[in-house]
């Protein structure tokens, strides 16, 4: 059976600039979004930062834009950057789709800068992470078409036989968020900035629900899946632990996700059996999840010794820690009886965040690590000590934001549900308020060492792509990546 | 049929297909092919410049 099949002769000409472009914006939106994660942390610190610009500061209106900048933005900048990247490598071939390539870029973009336009004016559709408006939803689901002719096409025309595992991650994730984003965003114009769902009551939930959750299965854990079994491997210099592993994680990962959603939806007016299906295959979940964090740390067997040298590999390796942490208490907390303690407490944003700051934004920081000196030519980071650096105030401020919204979260439950002999409530709201003062206070000081490793990268990478150009200048030719 | 028939069947069927891929990604038979295809991150670059540990 024809297997990998390595072509004679020299790799292609990929097309690196589409590459470089989106890896920039990354570190630009990570700023951006986290920057402004930073300042509704500290508005629920000091309620006064509400007032900087009203109505336009106000919390309700910037904790929409914070979400759609950090995983839109910056989470999306990473999927389109590496998946462009893996896909031209493995498949060793440029990219397909001529203009749609720009396109890709030049959209996405003008999808961000539009949400940060409506989102402070309050124009939303009021659904989580698809609060956008119809007209910004049309251009969206035109680019994310687009990505997906320029992806598949691209699979089409490669020159080796097999499609390495990491594409068929990217490939679910484009094929399920267009279907999510679509069925999702049905919806009735009224004016230009105002749209009311296609569905209704009980059923909206469960399809806002269905998207949200799948959000999370698809855009923010496949396509970073596809990034870990690229850059992992990469980076520890050896083939994956186990690729017949690697083969049955895909699958069992995209058939069970997508039933996971009703979860978020425990105790409500969805039908009651709705929901323990949703209790039961999150709980599988935690198979394919675990099973797939074992196949990425497990590639570094017999090559431990070089985390203690290598930070890039260090951000990889503990991003799939933190993955393997919120897969667990992802599950942990589908099951009705702790989601009965856990629902709308801040153990839920911890719970996210162990997700998006430790798996997501590492595995991306990684990969772009990884990526960056390749892109420009350059033997490795301007300096590896920042790296370093970075990688200890992103690990430290993810610990201290998690644990500070563990303690926050089972507190405010547990007063939530305190009763009085009498069957009065034994706390007031407001005293849960000041009870959690102290986890958003440790909060902030956790999304600021978080940005903090953000501007380190961003000037490290400034650095980086100056050097490149400089040594372009006096060679007197122009930037071009080699296939290294 | 009713939704619960429909459910039982597909049950059975995802189960089928589930214990399929399991079988066909560990068959012995593709054990070599697939050790191959896990190298093909490493296919494109140049011999000099392969990394020192892995074949």
């Amino acid at each position: 059976m024809g297997s990998h099949a390595t072509v004679a002769g020299d790799p292609p000409v990929y097309d690196f600039d589409i590459v470089r472009k989106f890896s920039i914006m990354t570190i630009v939106w990570g700023i951006v979004g986290m920057g402004v994660g930073v300042l509704i942390a500290s508005q629920l610190v000091w309620p006064g930062l509400n007032d900087l610009f009203q109505p336009y500061t106000s919390f309700g209106r910037l904790r929409p834009l914070h979400t759609n900048a950090v995983i839109f933005a910056f989470g999306g900048c990473a999927l389109f950057a590496t998946s462009y990247y893996v896909v031209q490598r493995t498949c060793q071939a440029p990219l397909f789709g001529g203009w749609l390539v720009p396109f890709t870029f030049w959209g996405w973009q003008a999808v961000i800068v539009l949400a940060a336009i409506t989102l402070p004016q309050g124009i939303t559709s009021a659904k989580e992470y698809a609060e956008l408006e119809w007209p910004i939803d049309i251009l969206l689901a035109l680019v994310w078409i687009s990505y997906a002719v320029v992806f598949f096409g691209t699979i089409v025309k490669r020159r080796t036989s097999h499609i390495y595992v990491a594409n068929w991650f990217y490939g679910g994730f484009i094929v399920t968020v267009a279907v999510l984003h679509i069925v999702n965003s049905a919806a009735i114009p009224v004016t230009l900035t105002k749209s009311y769902s296609a569905y209704a009551g009980a059923a909206d939930a469960m399809v806002q629900w269905w998207y949200g959750h799948n959000a999370v299965g698809f855009f923010l854990t496949a396509g970073f899946l596809g990034m870990m079994y690229y850059f992992v491997p990469k980076q520890a210099g050896r083939p994956v632990y186990s690729y017949q592993l690697s083969i049955v994680h895909v699958w069992a990962l995209i058939s069970l996700y997508i039933w996971a959603g009703s979860h978020h939806l425990h105790y409500s007016a969805l039908p009651d059996w709705t929901q323990s299906l949703g209790m039961v295959m999150s709980l599988i979940l935690l198979a394919p999840s675990w099973g797939g964090m074992i196949n990425g740390i497990m590639t570094l067997s017999g090559a431990w010794h070089k985390l203690r040298t290598d930070p890039t590999l260090r951000f990889l390796v503990v991003a799939l820690s933190f993955y393997g942490m919120s897969t667990f208490e992802g599950p942990m907390m589908a099951i009705k009886n702790v989601n009965a303690l856990s629902h709308n407490t801040d153990w839920t944003v911890g719970h996210v965040h162990s997700g998006a700051l430790g798996w997501v934004a590492m595995i991306s920081i990684g990969a772009l690590y990884h990526m960056l000196p390749k892109l420009f030519n350059r033997e490795e980071m301007h300096s590896v000590k920042l790296i370093n650096l970075h990688f200890w105030l992103a690990t430290v401020g993810t610990v201290l934001y998690v644990v500070a919204m563990w303690i926050n979260g089972i507190g405010q439950g547990l007063m939530w549900r305190a009763f009085n002999p009498d069957g009065s409530l034994t706390y007031s709201f407001i005293e849960t308020v000041v009870f959690s003062k102290g986890g958003y206070v440790m909060r902030a000081i956790g999304g600021a060492f978080f940005l903090t490793g953000m501007l380190i990268m961003a000037y490290n990478t400034y650095r980086t792509v100056n050097a490149a150009k400089k040594a372009a200048e006096s060679a007197n030719q122009p930037v071009q990546a080699p296939a290294v | 049929m009713d939704a619960g028939t429909v459910g039982a069947i597909s049950t059975v069927l995802v189960t089928i297909a589930f214990f399929g891929v399991c079988f066909w990604a560990f068959s012995p038979k593709l054990k070599k092919r697939f050790e191959e295809d896990a190298k093909l991150p490493f296919a494109d670059e140049p011999q000099d410049k392969h990394t020192d540990d892995h074949k």
